[in-house]
């Protein structure tokens, strides 16, 4: 179920070693999960994210609360208005840590139209899986995303730049600086067969796959690849075709997918 | 005199308070760095740098406070590439952060987004304002 409450997390993880103020909105979400539990709604104080930034925040807060007491107690009192303070139990997971705990098997049973002859290149970016320690899989051989496009009967390619930066949130001062770290990553996807690039960070697609317009007027060799989130193509091989909402992904991903026999 | 005598590198007291202030600030202990490069030649963004992140620790090290005159610090997208490769287990992005930071408490942004055109603004999602905002303004 969606948290009943829940407030943005911030996005970023503030590095600096005295900003304790930005820690309050991830854990401020991390108490609403245990109270979610408390109200009797779920049994396990586990929060799942879709979003490699929210994971991000919302796990290294976790874990600063829970091991740095001076800072937990500084939040504790600026959060005195709260029911009660942040017990410190919530576990934050990835959506793909979850499908590898539930076994690939079982996602494999689960799927109706194979993405027989697609070839995706799995896209992690950074914060998936850095900072080290804080990732979902190991941050120089990650295999998670390759196994679940596997168990959909997808091809993987393996592509260099899977854990490159895409130019994050350069995307809006330095648009075309930040195009070109995308352009790099998608060109060495196209050029290694992929016929689409599969990602998990909202601004990773939005640099990737809205931005592809202006990387098309910086870079002439560029065509252009359809770009779609994990949970689209599992909703595609699962056989929920609406929920999968193709229609808004930029560029259109449909075209390419009905002639491999995969859309309507 | 033999190199490591502490004689020819010794810090001027004057300039140790800023090193001082980076550790502080980024909770990375700067003098363990040897100077490998290994987190300037992962780095992807170095092209539009003016110093490779193994030159900012060097000066960081040194206590040479201009390094916050580089366009390096705000250049840095915290993407830790360099974190997970650093043989000293050096946090790169942390000592980075401490950088902008100590500029952005001068009461200095960075960036405005009172610039953008409104349709740039539209197109934006919130997550790159939020994070771009984070990151580059005090
Ligand atoms: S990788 Fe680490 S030790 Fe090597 S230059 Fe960079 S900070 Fe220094
Ligand atoms: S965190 Fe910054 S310095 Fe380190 S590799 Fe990434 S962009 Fe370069």
């Amino acid at each position: 179920m969606e948290l009943p409450r829940w407030n943005c997390c911030g996005t970023v993880h503030a590095l600096a070693k005295d900003d304790v103020m930005h820690h309050l909105a991830p854990v401020r979400v991390l108490l609403r999960v245990e109270e979610t539990v408390e109200a009797g709604l779920v049994d396990e104080p586990r929060v799942v994210t879709l979003c490699a930034m929210c994971y991000n925040t919302l796990k290294r807060a976790n874990h600063l609360y829970r091991n740095d007491s001076d800072k937990r107690r500084v939040i504790e009192s600026i959060m005195e208005k709260e029911s009660r303070p942040y017990g410190g139990k919530a576990e934050v997971i990835h959506l793909l840590e979850l499908l590898k705990e539930l076994g690939w098997e079982k996602v494999a049973k689960r799927v109706e139209k194979p993405l027989e002859g697609l070839k995706i290149a799995p896209y992690y970016g950074c914060l998936l899986l850095r900072p080290r320690g804080f990732g979902v899989d190991d941050p120089e051989e990650p295999r998670i995303m390759e196994n679940l496009l596997e168990a959909l009967g997808a091809e993987v390619v393996d592509i260099p730049f899977k854990s490159r930066c895409c130019g994050a949130y350069h995307t809006v001062f330095m648009k075309e600086e930040a195009a070109e770290l995308s352009y790099k990553i998608l060109r060495q996807a196209s050029e290694m067969g992929a016929d689409v690039v599969a990602l998990s960070c909202p601004l990773c697609m939005f640099n990737m796959a809205d931005r592809q317009g202006l990387i098309g007027r910086l870079f002439r060799d560029f065509k252009g690849i359809p770009v779609l989130y994990f949970t689209q193509l599992m909703a595609l091989a699962f056989g929920l075709e609406e929920e999968a909402h193709l229609d808004e992904n930029n560029p259109d991903p449909r075209p390419l997918l009905r002639e491999r026999g995969l859309w309507r | 005199m033999p190199l490591g005598s502490g004689e020819t590198l010794r810090l001027s007291e004057k300039l140790k308070p800023f090193r001082e202030r980076v550790k502080e600030l980024s909770g990375e202990d700067v003098g363990l760095c040897y100077q490998c490069g290994a987190c300037s030649s992962g780095c992807p963004l170095t092209d539009e740098m003016d110093l490779l992140p193994s030159t900012v620790m060097r000066m960081v090290q040194l206590g040479v406070e201009e390094v916050l005159n580089s366009k390096t610090i705000w250049i840095c997208s915290s993407c830790f590439t360099c974190q997970v490769r650093c043989p000293r287990g050096i946090d790169v992005a942390n000592v980075m952060e401490a950088l902008r930071q100590l500029v952005l408490r001068r009461k200095y942004d960075r960036v405005s987004i009172d610039v953008l055109p409104p349709e740039e603004l539209r197109e934006l999602p919130q997550i790159a304002l939020v994070s771009c905002q984070r990151k580059l303004t005090g």
